[in-house]
């Protein structure tokens, strides 16, 4: 339990990075997490094929809300087909948490949520694996 | 009757015997499903090692003992529930499936275009989307008794719906699950019936915890869930009364539930057989009634007044950490043994994670009560819940490990 709320954790859980609407975005997408309610949007500027800006609100847990905050650090200006590409596995090493598969969930919400934005404006389908993650029905 | 006595309760219950990372198991999640005694636990595999066979069909020895403890459970929960006759009592899978079968059985057969449905803002969604469905299929129009801040429902909205006309089914939870809430079920009796309509109640959360009388209480139909009174999981119960039940086509279809059948059309079964297609859950049944024998023996009242003093410590207790915010009815008696409650600045998934870590298991999430949640302006809670085996130590433990909480969080 003290492995997974170490400090980085709640230090982008309380001061999460990039965080709140965007003004014009140029994609968005809804994420939400069934079991728990948690819901997460995320909204992308893309330019030249680079994340140009990215921000995210919503509510959820602390490694949910974490492990959001550290995935706009991590795609800020990287090239969007880059990112799109990106696996569980990376978001789960920069989390850097040991996770339970209930807690897995909570931490690949934003990663799964940003791959809907992604291949919503790249105009290709989700990677199986991720199907349904745009299947959300919510205000 | 012998007064109650919370450690020998435990003692009857083989799972307190559990660690959780080193500490003694501190469940509070009762509300979810509780945990099994051992006379429940005997049941079943006394049933599987002596009587073992299916029910209602062999002529053999086996099928015969088999039969005969499958009926005598039945027998166990007409009598907990009150109910006049065997016939009224059909099991099913949960209380999930008994209102699904209400639904569609009952539902399909007398609703139509311009009917009206009533249900509550309070429901678990078990009790909400079957008529959702309903409504879409049958062109009946599904209305709401919205709830207060604080969780209970406002009745002065029945006026508005019974002005309006066509009432034929009201649904309703006898006792909230996320909030704990108890609903004068009485009084929305007398209303449905007053508009001719009929009434189901969704007891999953009450008849594990006091008495029930279906007759007094004025249900047409009640549900109710085995493994929430300290039954097996996988059986459970629907009352109906029983002239209801006998122009009701059947739900499933299949072996059991006919009279006989020829290649273009079967007569179906008495009651309640007509309405347990299949093999059913033998064991479990059979469980489900050594789990009612055994609260009985105890006493639905000894126990619902060992929870309402439980609940009342743990309000108390809740009342002294910071940040938290407790949801539902503000007096006790107006609540069951359900305490959902936010703590300021910590999701309940992180709340649940600690208290984990000190073997306090609580439940977070929406509870299956999305429309709830958002009427009360909260994603989640909380919820701590309690039966007959808690302990005033584990409500002690969890406020410890709530400020744990807070610790971990930094507050």
């Amino acid at each position: 339990m003290d492995d997974l709320y170490r400090d980085h954790i709640l230090d982008h859980y309380k001061d999460p990075r990039n965080y709140g609407p965007m003004d014009d975005p140029d994609v968005s997408a809804e994420g939400q997490n069934p079991l728990c309610g948690d819901q997460l949007s995320i909204d992308l500027k893309v330019h030249d094929g680079t994340i140009a800006d990215i921000r995210f609100h919503g509510r959820g847990c602390a490694i949910s809300q974490a492990a959001t905050s550290m995935l706009t650090e991590m795609v800020m200006g990287r090239p969007v087909d880059e990112v799109a590409a990106l696996g569980r596995e990376d978001i789960v090493e920069e989390v850097g948490i040991p996770l339970s598969p209930v807690r897995l969930k909570c931490a690949l919400l934003g990663l799964g949520t940003l791959k809907v934005a992604l291949h919503r404006h790249l105009g290709t389908p989700l990677p199986e694996g991720w199907a349904g993650m745009d299947e959300v029905d919510w205000r | 009757m012998s007064p109650f006595d919370v450690h020998a309760v435990r003692a009857d219950f083989p799972i307190f015997a559990r660690q959780v990372n080193g500490y003694p198991l501190a469940y509070l999640d009762s509300a979810s499903t509780a945990q099994k005694p051992r006379a429940v636990i005997d049941s079943m595999v006394q049933l599987y090692e002596t009587s073992y066979a299916n029910v209602h069909r062999g002529v053999y020895t086996l099928g015969q003992e088999s039969t005969a403890l499958y009926e005598a459970a039945r027998e166990t929960v007409r009598a907990f529930l009150g109910a006049s006759s065997t016939r009224e009592i059909i099991f099913t899978r949960d209380a999930t499936e008994a209102l699904n079968l209400v639904a569609y059985s009952y539902g399909r057969a007398n609703l139509g275009p311009g009917d009206v449905i009533v249900s509550t803002e309070l429901e678990h969604h078990s009790n909400l989307v079957p008529w959702q469905v309903l409504a879409r299929e049958t062109g009946a129009t599904l209305r709401f008794i919205h709830i207060d801040d604080h969780g209970s429902l406002m009745l002065e909205e029945l006026d508005e719906i019974a002005a309006a006309g066509n009432v034929k089914l009201l649904a309703v939870v006898d006792q909230s699950n996320s909030l704990g809430t108890r609903v004068p079920v009485r009084t929305l009796a007398d209303w449905v019936h007053g508009q001719g309509g009929v009434l189901v109640v969704d007891g999953a959360q009450s008849a594990p915890h006091r008495p029930i009388d279906v007759g007094a209480l004025g249900a047409d139909f009640f549900a109710f869930s085995g493994h929430k009174l300290c039954g097996p999981s996988g059986a459970g119960g629907l009352y109906g009364r029983r002239e209801l039940l006998e122009a009701m086509p059947p739900f499933l279809t299949g072996g059991e539930m006919i009279r006989s059948v020829r290649l273009e059309r079967t007569s179906w079964n008495e009651l309640p057989w007509k309405f347990e297609a299949g093999t059913p859950a033998i064991a479990e049944v059979i469980g489900m009634g050594a789990a009612i024998e055994y609260l009985t023996r105890i006493g639905l009242d000894a126990i619902h007044e060992h929870e309402a003093g439980i609940t009342r410590y743990c309000l108390e207790r809740l009342d002294e950490v910071p940040g938290v915010r407790v949801l539902g009815p503000e007096d006790p008696a107006e609540r069951g043994g359900v305490v959902s409650f936010t703590l300021e600045g910590v999701h309940p998934h992180d709340v649940a994670e600690i208290l984990d870590s000190v073997a306090v298991c609580v439940r977070a999430g929406h509870h299956c009560t999305q429309p709830v949640m958002e009427r009360l302006g909260v994603p989640a809670t909380t919820r701590a819940s309690f039966y007959l085996y808690t302990l005033p130590e584990e409500i002690d433990r969890l406020v410890e490990g709530l400020h744990r909480v807070r610790r971990t969080f930094r507050l």
